[in-house]
């Protein structure tokens, strides 16, 4: 009665860009059967008439001036990656 | 330095102690003090790992705003601090670097996900650490190790450099031995940052002014849905003394009822989930540590992210993931954000009639290690206490109010309305005054 099947497992992990194991996707499985039980609890609320909390303090959009500075940090950050050539991260060819 | 790493051997609790301290420049009351960092705030020019294998090697590129502010009281960081994996647990048992253990008894977890900066602390490694808090992550530490863990209200305290569990709930915040500290620490770490568009334009109070004063007709509310089942005995009865504590002070205390917060734990999973799949999209082996080595870009992502990410961060960006997916949005992660304002509103209700909530932290005292790591929702469910005040953005404290029969440190969490601190601070710190729970000392052991 696993609510979460492979087909989903195996749906949901290409949504979230992971490769997984047989043995992963079978675990992986039957613990999320599990937890999606667990929140199914929250279908008892009525919740027709309430808003979504979307945001904490209602403070509307926050704006700053569009002002030009310098972070001062792309060596680092380039250095950061494993793979970068001159000012570019460098990843396997895309377009053959 | 080589003391501190000797020291914390039984403990792991730290992930680096630096051979060269960084000693801020400015002046404060906690200039020359040393402060420990949770591996998730960034440092800048200093590895950052998160626990996780995903960012090996990452350094830091910048400092959070927390750190500048650190550096400017004059504090001196001397390392960071074990969690579990980008925050993701209640143990510390999910870190890439193995669990770090309890100092009141080693064969026990020291709480999570802060459970390197509580044991720290508790350990008198260090007499200051920052956590952060997502669903109870300083807090629910705190109380297992015997210490002070402050979640400030959301927006109180910067963001700008925390590594992003998830953006709507995350609050850094300070874990001390005692309230005094505590206060100064908030004081430091407070304030609007431009750079965080959800930090708050307030002024910051000076939180020392709150210690030690009267707290006569103060009005506390016990919520009767946290008395209830899943709650260890020993901590219910620490709890109730601490009542009577402050009821000799003159506090008032009142039952009242928060229905909704029986909810917290489900619609937090949902909405912290969620939130933490899209933060770690950015994991992706292109631009941080980790890279899988194949032949397509798409193999690169899923193949880094399979080898780079530890079991719960899977699961977790699994049901965020699912969550948001076409389909199931509405059923879920929707769902969640209706049931999220529906518990804020319990306590918007319940701060008409009182100043303050008292509650337990955590429903037991600190678990063994290895006892909850094979069933998520057991460990889940040792942040029921702590999740509403994430959810409804409130500021919430744990500090040490008992021992159960073993030696083991019980925690009570205050809760009171958005950016009002000082009732938490003016509240503990009147019933530390009067107990001396948070002057005993561990002695490492195994029980």
């Amino acid at each position: 009665m696993s609510k979460v099947d492979k087909k989903t497992v195996e749906y949901v992990a290409e949504l979230a860009r992971i490769n997984l194991t047989e043995e992963e996707k079978e675990s992986l499985g039957q613990e999320l059967s599990k937890i999606i039980s667990y929140v199914d609890q929250l279908k008892e609320l009525d919740t027709q008439e309430v808003e979504p909390l979307r945001e904490l303090q209602a403070k509307g959009d926050v704006f700053r001036p569009d002002k030009v500075s310098p972070s001062g940090c792309r060596a680092e950050i380039l250095n950061n990656s494993p793979l970068s050539e001159g000012d570019y991260f460098k990843i396997p060819r895309v377009i053959e | 330095m080589q003391d501190l790493k000797k020291l914390d051997q039984p403990l792991s609790s730290f992930v680096q102690v630096f051979d060269q301290p960084i000693k801020g420049e400015g002046k404060s009351p906690l200039a020359g003090s040393a402060i420990a960092i949770k591996d998730n705030i960034c440092i800048k020019g200093k590895t950052i790992t998160c626990a996780s294998k995903i960012l090996a090697g990452h350094k830091a590129v910048y400092n959070a705003t927390v750190i500048d502010k650190l550096k400017a009281a004059g504090l001196v960081i001397v390392g960071t601090t074990n969690l579990d994996e980008f925050a993701f647990g209640s143990s510390t048992e999910n870190s890439c670097y193995g669990p770090t253990k309890n100092p009141w008894d080693l064969t026990r977890v020291p709480g999570g996900s802060s459970g390197g900066s509580a044991a720290a602390v508790a350990a008198r490694l260090v007499p200051f650490a920052l956590g952060s808090d997502t669903g109870g992550s300083i807090r629910q530490p705190a109380a297992f190790c015997g210490v002070v863990g402050f979640k400030p209200t959301y927006g109180r305290v910067s963001r700008y450099g925390l590594i992003a569990f998830g953006s709507s709930l995350d609050q850094i915040g300070p874990l001390t031995t005692n309230f005094s500290d505590c206060a100064e620490l908030l004081n430091i770490i407070s304030g609007h940052d431009p750079k965080d568009s959800t930090s708050a334009f307030l002024e910051t109070p000076d939180f020392t002014k709150s210690l030690k004063v009267p707290v006569k007709e103060i009005k506390v509310g016990l919520p009767k849905e946290y008395f209830s089942q899943g709650l260890d005995a020993q901590v219910k009865e620490a709890i109730s003394s601490t009542a009577d504590i402050l009821k000799k002070k003159k506090v008032i205390f009142k039952e009242i009822s928060l229905p909704h917060s029986r909810y917290a734990v489900a619609t937090y999973y949902i909405i912290a989930s969620s939130e933490a799949s899209s933060n770690l999209q950015r994991f992706d082996g292109v631009r941080y540590g980790l890279r899988a080595v194949t032949k397509s870009l798409a193999d690169l992502y899923a193949r880094t992210r399979q080898q780079g990410f530890g079991l719960e961060a899977k699961r977790r960006i699994f049901l965020g993931t699912y969550s948001l997916s076409s389909g199931y949005y509405d059923a879920y992660y929707l769902k969640a954000l209706k049931v999220r304002r529906l518990i804020k509103s319990d306590f918007d209700k319940a701060f008409e009639e009182v100043d303050a909530v008292l509650t337990p932290t955590s429903p037991t005292v600190a678990f063994k290690l290895g006892e909850r790591v094979k069933d998520p929702l057991s460990m889940y469910l040792s942040d029921v206490y702590t999740i509403p005040a994430n959810l409804s953005g409130l500021p919430a404290v744990s500090f040490p109010c008992g021992f159960d029969k073993q030696g083991l440190p019980i925690g009570a969490q205050l809760i009171s309305r958005a950016f009002d601190e000082e009732t938490l601070i003016k509240l503990g710190s009147a019933f530390e005054e009067s107990t001396d729970f948070h002057k005993q000392i561990p002695v490492f052991k195994e029980k």
